[in-house]
């Protein structure tokens, strides 16, 4: 009993890396541009139909896909922020709420007209099935390994652009004081664009892990969007490791809720997010 | 001076009109079909709920994107109250909204810790905590909810033409009772506050008006009146169940494209929105999915344009408030 309570923890705790893989995005916009992105969820599922429809039409497995798809997800998410995002970013963050919140229903419906109602999901091949015995106790899948590994390397990448480049120094002193970087002469427009590009190759990467891993359809969206704004706010705000424990522990709520009974996996999710704002408000690691 | 005079009588020919649209409305049993008083219940129910987002939205800068879920929660109250607990019904209606508040409380201590675009997803996820729960509750159907018993149903008139025009009585006082109210409430001393918010909050607070009290007050302000009309939903819909009473796309997307479109920060703005909204949903609810998307195209476009809506607009071309909640200059 205690070893399959164990074994459905880490289990959990890996699904944790794909959470992490939702959360980063949702936690660079807002850490940088400080606004909501309530589309985050369903740019997530929109680029998994993508992956679905173009790896079907090539042959190509979902992840060599979405390698070859970054770029593009890059620069979708730069003109989202310049075309349409940018124009309401500012003091309230109302208008950009309400336009973001327009775009995830546009993006469900649009799905919906677009692809119907059903639930699919990829095939990612071997990777899928193979797994590794641990301790001679559990079977660990190499698919949520491989995923949870994903999650560290797009975390320290993420850091490193941020903390080690001369790009990522000019995009925290944007994130810091908009008005004075324009003083200074850098864009804050085209920082906080390259900014939701980056947040365009999370959610690329995001997609092609969930697509494989579990099924998706044109509404899961917003409940993609609360598992990464719960790991957000657990981790610490402005935290991109925390992000990572936060979706660790958000995994293993679930999988020990649903060892409880089916249908509390996604309860005890969420309660538990209440319980750790609660009882600590700014998140397990807040940022000073 | 006589353009300002012709303006005023303008003014008072709308108010005047708009009077005697609501005595219509009032005498509505007498003048509508069953169909079109089944229509403007829904459309009063809208209506409040509008309202309230608005008030939370576009005055208080708490933008809820979780308003459902104190419509399930009058919902659900009214259901075990009037039928598990056999309470009177129409003591049971007042105990919902009771409820409701009562639920807001703690809802409020928690989610409040959370500011701004937090608070916008915060309370997403009370709302799906409350739905995920009603789902649970031991004697509401589980899942898939339960009906309304017919000795409930019937409490509310013996013939289906008398339930009609009960619950568009209802309806109607409620919408009457949530405008004036909110009216009356954004003209006292808090609602001025909160105009003031509205208008600037760093200055509002600079002012003396106690920004997290007014929220608070706000926020519990709204949570009765939601129960209210999750009560109205359950008598028109004859049932409870988690998706229906909870419903993220009847109580929270529609009411916040209804704002939007028609106005964020005024009181007009919400009539108009829920008009437009009824006579857009009788052309285009053919077009199923279509009908979101364009919903959705245009609040963005609205935003876009003219964030203060469509009587942000009248107002720019010097069209003065209908119901204005601000005190003019004392002659």
């Amino acid at each position: 009993m205690t070893i399959d309570m164990l074994n459905q923890a880490i289990q959990g705790a890996l699904i944790g890396g794909l959470y992490a893989l939702f959360a980063v995005g949702l936690s660079l916009s807002l850490g940088v541009i400080r606004f909501i992105n309530i589309a985050h969820g369903d740019l997530i599922v929109l680029a998994s139909f993508l992956l679905m429809s173009l790896s079907g039409l090539l042959g190509l497995s979902p992840f060599v896909v979405a390698l070859f798809m970054l770029p593009l997800a890059f620069a979708a998410g730069y003109w989202l922020q310049r075309l349409l995002l940018q124009r309401v970013v500012g003091e309230s963050v109302l208008p950009v709420i309400l336009v973001t919140f327009g775009l995830s229903i546009m993006i469900q419906n649009g799905l919906l007209q677009a692809y119907g109602p059903d639930t699919h999901k990829l095939h990612g091949g071997q990777i899928e099935v193979a797994s590794v015995h641990m301790f001679g106790l559990f079977d660990i899948g190499f698919f949520p390994l491989a995923v949870f590994f994903t999650a560290i390397v797009v975390i320290a990448a993420l850091d490193i652009l941020l903390y080690r480049t001369s790009i990522g120094a000019r995009i925290r002193a944007v994130a810091d004081d908009p008005a004075a970087a324009d003083l200074i002469g850098l864009s804050s427009g085209r920082m906080y664009a390259i900014a939701m590009g980056v947040v365009g190759m999370t959610v690329m990467l995001a997609a092609s892990c969930m697509s494989v891993w579990t099924n998706f359809d044109p509404a899961i969206g917003p409940s993609r969007l609360l598992t990464a704004f719960e790991a957000v706010v657990l981790g610490g705000l402005g935290s991109l490791w925390g992000t990572l424990v936060g979706g660790m522990v958000l995994g293993i709520a679930q999988n020990l809720g649903a060892q409880m009974d089916a249908s509390w996996q996604i309860l005890a999710q969420h309660l538990i997010f209440l319980l750790v704002l609660v009882l600590r408000p700014r998140g397990l690691f807040p940022k000073a | 001076m006589t353009g300002r005079n012709q303006f005023m009588t303008g003014l008072a020919i709308t108010r005047f009109a708009l009077v005697a649209i609501i005595l219509a409305l009032a005498a509505g049993p007498w003048l509508f079909d069953l169909n079109q008083q089944t229509l403007l219940t829904e459309f009063f129910t809208l209506l409040v709920l509008a309202l309230m987002w608005n008030l939370l939205a576009g005055y208080a800068d708490i933008i809820t994107v979780g308003q459902h879920a104190f419509v399930g929660v009058g919902a659900y109250a009214f259901y075990g109250l009037a039928v598990l607990a056999d309470v009177d019904i129409f003591l049971a209606i007042p105990m919902a909204a009771l409820t409701t508040l009562l639920v807001a409380i703690p809802t409020m201590a928690i989610i409040f810790r959370l500011r701004t675009a937090y608070l916008a997803v915060g309370t997403w996820v009370a709302a799906e905590v409350m739905m995920l729960i009603a789902g649970k509750l031991p004697g509401f159907g589980g899942g898939s909810g339960t009906s309304l018993p017919i000795p409930v149903v019937k409490a509310f008139g013996a013939t289906l033409s008398g339930r009609v025009s009960t619950f568009y009585a209802m309806s109607f006082a409620l919408a009457l009772l949530a405008f004036g109210t909110t009216w009356i409430f954004l003209r006292s001393r808090v609602g001025l506050g909160l105009t003031a918010m509205r208008d600037n909050e760093e200055a509002a607070g600079a002012a003396g008006v106690d920004l997290v009290m007014t929220r608070i007050v706000c926020f519990l302000w709204t949570a009765p009146f939601l129960g209210l009309a999750g009560v109205l939903v359950t008598l028109q819909k004859l049932r409870v169940a988690p998706s229906a009473s909870f419903s993220i796309t009847d109580w929270t997307i529609y009411i916040i494209f209804i704002v939007v479109i028609g106005g964020i920060g005024s009181l007009e703005g919400p009539v108009i929105g829920t008009i437009l909204f009824f006579l857009l949903r009788g052309y285009l609810a053919a077009y199923g999915t279509w009908y979101l998307i364009i919903l959705g195209a245009v609040s963005i476009g609205v935003i876009l344009a003219e964030p203060r809506g469509i009587w942000g607009a009248c107002r720019r071309w010097g069209i003065p408030d209908l119901a204005p909640a601000s005190h003019g200059p004392k002659p």
